[in-house]
Parts: C-alpha cells; structure tokens; sequence
C-alpha cells in the first residue's frame, strides 16, 4: 500500500474532464486506486465516485495504491496530478 | 410584443426566427421480460453503438468547437463504461426482469439526482450529461433518430435545456442563438454558445408553447432580453445594432489568426493588458500574441489581508497554463496613488502620486515583496513568464531588486523547488528613468514604457484634475520624444522596448510609434485587432 497527498490546482476542481483522465489512467494499472477526501473513499475506476466527493480547488486529497503494480501507478498519478491537477 | 429577461452567456444580438427545439420524448415503458439474458446483450449492443457514435461526436467536436470542449464526449463515454452505471443497469434488468430501456431511464435518473443533490453549480451542469448519455442509449434501442435544427434559415432556438449531444448534431450555420428556459452558466449550451461566439440567454422567465415557433424574435445577449414579435421600431432599432456588431466582426475575422507585421516585414509584438483573470477569455478571443501588462494589484485588491504566497501562485500559474507558451509580463505589485488597500496600513500622505507607491512600497517593506517574487519565480515553471517592475527612477533600485530575486532564487533551489528562468524588465515611466534609460538598458531584459505615469509626470498635470483638460496634451512632442529615447537607447543595448500605457492603444499614433521603432504595443483586450490593422499598413523604417 502506497499514498501521497495532493493539494488540487485546478481553478475548477475535479470536474469531469479530469475526472474522466483519471478513471483512463487508473484503468492501466491492476491495482486498486482511490482517491480519499475529507474522510470519504472514491475509486479511481469509477467515475462518479470521484466525482459525487465534490473536490475543489485548494482542497488536499490522498490517492492510495494498492496492488502488485502500486509503484508504478502510483508514479504515473504523481506525474499526472502535477500537472493536470 | 412580449419581453423576457433571461441570463446572458454571450454579448451580441440575433434577430430571426424562433424555432423551438422539441426532444423526442422518450416515453420509456417499463416492459416485463422473461429473457433476462437477451435483454443484456440488447443492452450491450447498445452501449457499443453508443460508444461508436460518441467518438464520431468527439471527431466532429474538436473541429467545431475545440479539443477543450469536445473533451466533455470523453467524459460521456467514460460514464457509459462506468462498472456502477453498467452494474446498475444490468442488475435493474435482471432483479426487476424489465426491459433494457426502463433500467437505463432509472439509473440515469438516479446518478443524475446524485449531481443534483451535491448543491453545487458544477455539479448541477452535470445532470443534463448524465440524462443525454441514457438518452442516446435508449433511442438506440427504440431505433429513433434524435431532433435535430435543419432547414435553410437562420433562427434562434429556443428550448427548455438543451444536452451536449443536442447542439452538436445542429447544423452550426443555421442557429443564431440559443434561448433556453433553464440551464445554468455552466451547462454545455452556454459554454458551447460562447465558443461558437453566437449570444444567448438561459433561465429565461417564459414557458415554451407552440404558438412560438416561428415567429420572429431578437435576443440581446447585451442586456438578457428576448423579445418575441417586435415592433418597426425595435426591429430598426436592433438592426441598427447588429449591423454596428457585424462590423466589428468583420474586422475581427479579417485580422485574426494574422501575424503582427509591418508593411517593411518587422514582427510587432501586440499583446494585451489585464487587470484580472477574468479578461483572460478576452485576451483569447482578440487574438493578442501574449499579456504585455498583467496588473498584479488585483491579487491584493480583491482581499481584505495580504494574498499568501500559495494564494498568488495559484492565480499566476493559472495566467500561464492558460496563455499556453505565450509570453506574460506580470508587472510586480503598483499599490499606492489612486489604488488603496486599507491592510497595507499606508500613512497618509500629501502627494500620493509621488509618494510611497510600487516598487518603493516593495523595497522598504521587502517581506510583501519577498513572498510576491517567490510566487512569480514558483509560477515561471509553467509557462513564458516575464516580471517587470513599476516606478523605476534608478540604479540603486534595480541592484536592490537583484539582490532579492538571487535571494528568493537561492531560497527555492535550496527547497527543491522547481523554478524557470524568467525575463526581468522595467516599466519606463519617470521622466527620470527616460534620461538615464541608456544605462537601465544594460542591466534588464526589456522596457515597457507606462504612458499614463510619465505623461503626467512630464507635463506636470494631474489627470485627475479636470479643470486642467485644456492644459494636458496627451500626444505632446515632450512625451513623444522622450519615447524616442527610450526606444533607441533600448536598440543600443540590445533589449526590446515597448509601450503598456494608454497612448498603446491610440491608433492615430501606431504609425509614428512603428516609425520610431517601438517593438512592442500592450493595449487592452478589445484593441488588439484595431491596433493590429493599423500595424499591418505601417512601416518601422522611414
């Protein structure tokens, strides 16, 4: 089990575009991948539980990995979440 | 006659007929089925096709509107592939032995009361994508082709919401606007209407009958009224309007997408000033090839305490991402004057003008300045960002700002924090810094030249002062010519000069500021292209 923290950039918080990027990135990995804001647990999978969390801008959020390729998904979310997020 | 009041989301007005747009209603039956199975696969299918459909839609989005706004079919095909959505659906149909059409219906209808219930504007926006992708579902399943605007007229549509789907299968050519009944600023329509560039108003206070369709109608993006049947006169009234409008389309279509260049071949840089993040939109739609002036005080206007560091990045590096590569001079904080912040907790003083404003407030009180500079240099590893200082009359000061910007520099390597190398240059706005601007051009990057300030200070005029309009010259041979001086002591240095003030966007003096070999105009947004077609037909050598 692998996590980080991030604190959401985007002006528009997580809406549906990265959301959708999200659940397309998540789907390469084996591992389960959730998103965890203010004590509720979405799946990086699913596309509505990321998006009923209502994240926004300035909010932290902890993406969590779980699985046989937690470190390279975990990676992939880093670089993706630092730029696009 | 009858008038409505609605929300704009784009300036502009339409006159033609209104045509109400009527979705198929989709009378969703609940069917029982004994084959559970076969209802699955009817499901299935259906979602393929649907799949198939979206990315045709995405295809023709991206050239219509933008990859930005197509984005949102990627988002509508991630919804049909969502295990909760598919489970949910499939589970209706076999627990409840229904048909496929009525597990869609309800399902769409639960997630979409799941956005709606966040109470959150966003969200609520979200709803109409939720019910578009169980629609198009199910009319695949019903076999039913979608509504859809065709005809040879143009004509305003007007419906109670319209989905994403909806308005990109119209034909573009012929809607001139959209009126809708409800909707939020948010929904598609008004973000796809704005990138259309076409005026329309949503939640507008009427109930659609029949009796509409047809008729003819104005909407004034402007003001948020639709009007349905006008009289002679409000028609001449609007079509007067729209012909003043087309004009300045014309213009626009004309001299956007074109490089900034002189008839003798030298590249102008036009770029446009903002004052807020919200102008950026403008900055885009008038085609200026970068921020030439980003007045960096709003950031500390809009608060009632001092914008933190994180706060100001935040603000910066959107600038940036947006701008996309294209150059953006943040101008570093000019509070003082006629621009006031209770919490900077400023002395009173006789001559603000000539007081403790900009870059002297930011060297003799260096933590605002420090926490300022450490979110512009965070903020240039994200795009081409240039800092330029205000207030400028010496030497000194320019050594004492290096000496902070290596400190703050020293400061974020030493934190691991990534940062870009970007270009430092001065405003020109003191008569004093006009004389000795042979030596400042050795030690910056560029000029910008702040015509407001130095005419005021040159002519020493108050331009507040009204009763001295006869006196105050604003294209007076002094301030001319001391532009002069500053461009060619620039060219002597090897740096770039431009001008930022008011006198930037003054299209009787483009070809004199051209002639005297100005490299750069900053002008607000709405000028840019005026400017541009001045620039077009000027030459920078005589």
């Amino acid at each position: 089990m692998k996590e980080f923290n991030h604190v959401i950039a985007d002006p528009e918080g997580v809406h549906a575009r990265p959301a959708t990027e999200l659940v397309k990135l998540a789907k390469n990995y084996q591992s389960s991948i959730s998103i965890i804001f203010d004590g509720r647990v979405g799946d990086c999978k699913r596309v509505f539980t990321i998006m009923a969390l209502g994240i926004k801008c300035g909010n932290t959020v902890t993406f969590a990995f779980d699985g046989d390729d937690e470190d390279a998904a975990m990676e992939a979310f880093t670089d993706f979440v630092a730029t696009k997020l | 006659m009858e008038k409505y009041v609605g929300k704009s989301v784009f300036r502009g007005i339409a006159i033609g007929r209104i045509s109400i747009y009527e979705k198929n209603q989709q009378q969703v039956k609940r069917v029982r089925v004994t084959d559970t199975e076969a209802e699955k696969e009817r499901y299935a299918k259906a979602s393929e096709m649907a799949l198939s459909d979206l990315s045709d839609l995405y295809e023709k989005a991206v050239k219509e509107v933008g990859e930005a706004n197509a984005g949102i079919f990627g988002f509508h095909q991630t919804m049909i592939q969502d295990d909760d959505f598919i489970d949910s659906i499939n589970s209706i149909i076999e627990t409840q032995q229904v048909n496929a059409e009525y597990a869609i219906a309800m399902t769409a209808d639960n997630f979409a009361q799941m956005f709606s219930a966040m109470n959150d504007d966003y969200m609520s926006g979200r709803v109409a994508d939720v019910k578009d992708v169980g629609e198009r579902l199910i009319s695949i399943l019903s076999g039913k082709k979608n509504a859809s605007v065709s005809g040879d007229e143009s004509v305003i549509v007007v419906a109670e919401d319209l989905a994403p789907s909806e308005t990109v299968q119209m034909d573009k050519d012929m809607v001139i606007s959209f009126v809708t009944t409800q909707g939020s600023v948010n929904s598609h329509t008004a973000i796809l209407s704005r990138t259309m560039g076409i005026p329309s108003l949503i939640d507008t206070d009427f109930i659609i009958t029949k009796e509409l369709d047809g008729k003819l109608g104005i909407v004034d993006g402007n003001s948020g009224v639709f009007i349905v049947d006008p009289d002679d006169i409000i028609i001449e009234k609007y079509k007067t309007l729209l012909n003043e409008e087309l004009e300045k389309k014309q213009l626009l279509l004309s001299l956007k997408g074109k490089e900034t260049v002189t008839v003798d071949g030298k590249k102008i840089r036009l770029y446009a000033n903002i004052g807020n993040s919200k102008d950026l939109a403008q900055v885009l739609a008038n085609d200026a090839a970068g921020i030439g002036l980003f007045r960096s005080e709003f950031v500390y206007l809009e608060k009632d305490r001092f914008p933190t560091e994180e706060e100001q990045l935040a603000v910066y590096k959107a600038v940036l991402e947006t701008m996309a590569g294209k150059p953006v001079i943040i101008r570093t904080l000019d509070i003082g004057a006629d621009k006031q912040c209770d919490y900077f907790e400023m002395e009173h003083e006789e001559n603000p003008a000539m007081g403790c404003r900009a870059i002297r407030i930011c060297l003799s009180r260096p933590e605002i300045f420090k926490t300022q500079l450490r979110a512009l240099y965070r903020a240039s590893a994200y795009g081409n960002l240039a800092i330029m200082y205000p207030m400028i009359t010496s030497v000194r000061e320019i050594n004492r700002i290096r000496e902070m910007e290596n400190e703050v520099k020293r400061e974020l390597k030493s934190q691991g924090i990534e940062i870009g190398n970007p270009a430092t240059g001065i405003m020109i706005e003191t008569p004093a810094a006009v004389m000795i601007s042979d030596e400042l051009a050795k030690l910056v990057d560029f000029f910008s030249i702040g015509t407001n300030d130095l005419t005021q200070y040159t002519l020493a005029i108050d331009r507040q002062n009204s009763k001295l309009d006869t006196f105050y010259d604003s294209h007076h041979p002094a301030v001319l010519k001391m532009i002069k001086l500053v461009v060619d002591n620039a060219h002597e240095a090897g740096i770039w000069a431009g001008i930022c003030g008011e006198l930037a966007g003054d299209t009787s003096l483009t070809h004199e500021f051209i002639a005297m070999g100005v490299d750069e105009l900053s002008v607000s947004p709405g000028l840019v292209l005026p400017v541009r077609k001045q620039i077009l037909d000027s030459r920078a050598c005589n």
